[in-house]
């Protein structure tokens, strides 16, 4: 495939600089798993960080030499004249704090016990993944970034950035994303975290030591996800009311295509995430609210900002709605900011964001070509 | 963008030097319907303007994005919400008003999210389109290129329809100018002229 990155090395950067959370709670020392594709220009102008969403990580585009079939999770939109050019762009992509892919995270060792940290890991915020950002771009010799860029709660950490460090990024792109959540958005949220708190095998958070997981909670949290991550119209082409069997069983069995798709995203998903990471990533986007310190002003809140901005939405997006993106477009034409909407044309709910589709690559393309006008000579 | 580029775009849309000449250095400028962004980018180009740019169009917006101008995906039809009152110097509707639907509504919407307005649109009394009219056929032109059955335009009107229809809003029309081609026509202008552009203010 000559428009892959092809083949990609994770790389593991380690902060012995204690990290103050917004909570309040330290980490003394951590990691964080990154890889970075194509060449950072000589005036190092040319950078992009891909910001994940919920259940992402560092493994953004190309594949590994031992394990040729792990196409990163945006390998679509990332790559050799793909809209995000790696011909043209330096673009790092990590594992946030508190993940499951190897940066420090609730199912690391916490130095200090010996013992997975579990429910001693700090909560973690937006904000306090920015930070930890900021330091990786230290590290890696970025000042500034050309774009920062994110779907979904990938999206919120890109709006941080443009209000926690205004100077350190030209362009933000959040696509699929919000500036704070909704009473529905949470309420989902707080399902599926119900879903692994109530789940016998959670322990309170330190299952790793009774050697079990919460497999049945995170894996109806998964579920009650997929559905909102979907649109109903989707749903109905794809299953409509099929039935695995043909016929009804009268039971709790599978019955309906829809059901065995749901238990297999779930049980999938359940084999290789983390329950407490689930819990952390939830929390994360629940409490977003660049407006949260200023009287729930977003006008007053962004007008830190010093970046230009492309927003982008999905129409059948109802986790996301283009009413949530219009709320980012708002404050940002308030306080005269550089900004673009576009709302795509798409069947597929929230998962949008992720999938081809010729028009949001044009958009994402024609946007970012501007920018490699501008700093990436 | 080269001094060419400038020009073509001036020779090929005469309205675009007519709408920048109202319009003083560095002003907010809210573009609706604004097509590929032409005239944002002739405007940031020749008059520093800072410009926002309403289009519906999937096409459009790829195309505003490369000319390098700020466009919100938008319906004009569904309103303005998204702009706050006063919010711009200008609020410019170029070659747009026909085809608008709720169009006394839009009006009253430019001048509410800005201080001043600036419209253009083909002259429907254009002595050419009468002689169409009179030899019973609607007009086709190089300003109205379309056939009956799939033009946009639902809403076309004479410099006299439009000034009656100022006078009904209460927009005080403050500048006119009536272009044929590049040429400015002042005599009969609703006889000679195909194209309009009106400067327009709240009326008192």
């Amino acid at each position: 495939m000559s428009d892959s990155v092809g083949i990609v090395t994770a790389q593991c950067a380690r902060f012995d600089t204690p990290l103050t959370f917004r909570s309040g709670a330290v980490l003394p020392r951590y990691e964080l798993m990154y890889e970075t594709y194509g060449e950072l220009n000589a005036a190092r102008s040319n950078a992009i960080l891909i910001c994940h969403a919920l259940s992402g990580h560092h493994h953004v585009a190309g594949v590994y030499a031992d394990d040729a079939k792990n196409i990163g999770w945006w390998d679509n939109m990332v790559g050799p004249g793909k809209p995000i050019d790696t011909n043209k762009f330096f673009v790092v992509g990590l594992n946030n704090l508190g993940g499951c892919h190897g940066s420090t995270g609730p199912s690391s060792i916490d130095p200090a016990t010996g013992q997975p940290y579990g429910s001693s890991f700090p909560m973690v915020t937006v904000e306090d993944w920015v930070a930890s950002q900021a330091r990786l771009a230290d590290l890696l010799g970025i000042k500034r970034f050309a774009a920062v860029i994110g779907g979904s709660l990938g999206g919120m950490q890109a709006l941080q950035w443009s209000l926690a460090y205004p100077e350190r990024v030209a362009n933000v792109l959040a696509i699929a994303s919000a500036p704070r959540l909704t009473a529905q958005n949470i309420a989902f949220n707080d399902v599926a975290r119900n879903a692994i708190l109530t789940d016998p095998d959670f322990h309170g958070g330190n299952y790793y030591q009774h050697g079990v997981v919460p497999t049945r909670g995170l894996r109806l949290a998964r579920m009650l996800g997929h559905i909102t991550y979907l649109s109903d119209d989707v749903m109905a082409d794809k299953f409509g009311r099929e039935l695995r069997d043909g016929k009804y069983n009268y039971g709790y069995d599978v019955e309906f295509q829809i059901e065995s798709y749901l238990r297999y995203q779930g049980d999938k998903f359940a084999a290789y995430f983390d329950a407490n990471t689930y819990l952390l990533m939830t929390k994360a986007l629940d409490y977003f609210d660049p407006a949260h310190l200023s009287g729930g002003d977003l006008n007053q809140a962004f007008a830190r900002a010093q970046a230009d901005f492309l927003v982008v939405s999905f129409t059948t997006d109802w986790r996301f709605s283009p009413e949530r993106s219009r709320e980012i477009v708002q404050p940002l034409l308030h306080n005269r900011r550089n900004v673009s909407y576009a709302e795509i044309t798409s069947a597929h709910g929230h998962d949008s964001f992720l999938m081809p589709h010729a028009h949001y690559f044009d958009v994402v393309r024609a946007y970012l070509n501007n920018v490699a006008k501008e700093y990436a000579q | 963008m080269s001094n060419d580029e400038i020009n073509r775009l001036a020779a090929e849309r005469p309205d675009f030097a007519a709408i920048a000449a109202w319009i003083p250095k560095g002003a907010s400028v809210l573009d609706l319907g604004c097509g590929d962004g032409s005239l944002l980018r002739y405007l940031k180009e020749t008059r520093s303007v800072k410009g926002y740019g309403v289009e519906i169009n999937d096409m459009d917006i790829v195309s505003c994005l490369v000319n390098g101008v700020n466009v919100i995906q938008n319906d004009l039809d569904s309103g303005l919400s998204d702009f706050e009152d006063n919010a711009f110097d200008f609020v410019i509707l170029s070659q747009t008003l026909q085809a608008t639907r709720h169009t006394e509504a839009l009006v009253k919407e430019m001048l509410r999210v800005g201080h001043e307005g600036i419209v253009s649109f083909p002259n429907f009394g254009h002595w050419q389109n009468r002689l169409h009219i009179l030899a019973g056929r609607m007009p086709v032109s190089r300003v109205l290129p379309y056939q009956w059955y799939d033009t946009p335009n639902v809403h076309l009107c004479t410099l006299h329809d439009f000034e009656a229809f100022s006078k009904r809003c209460a927009v005080n029309i403050t500048a006119r100018s009536v272009m044929m081609g590049e040429r400015e026509i002042r005599f009969l202008p609703n006889l000679l002229g195909s194209t309009a552009v009106y400067r327009f203010q709240r009326g008192i």
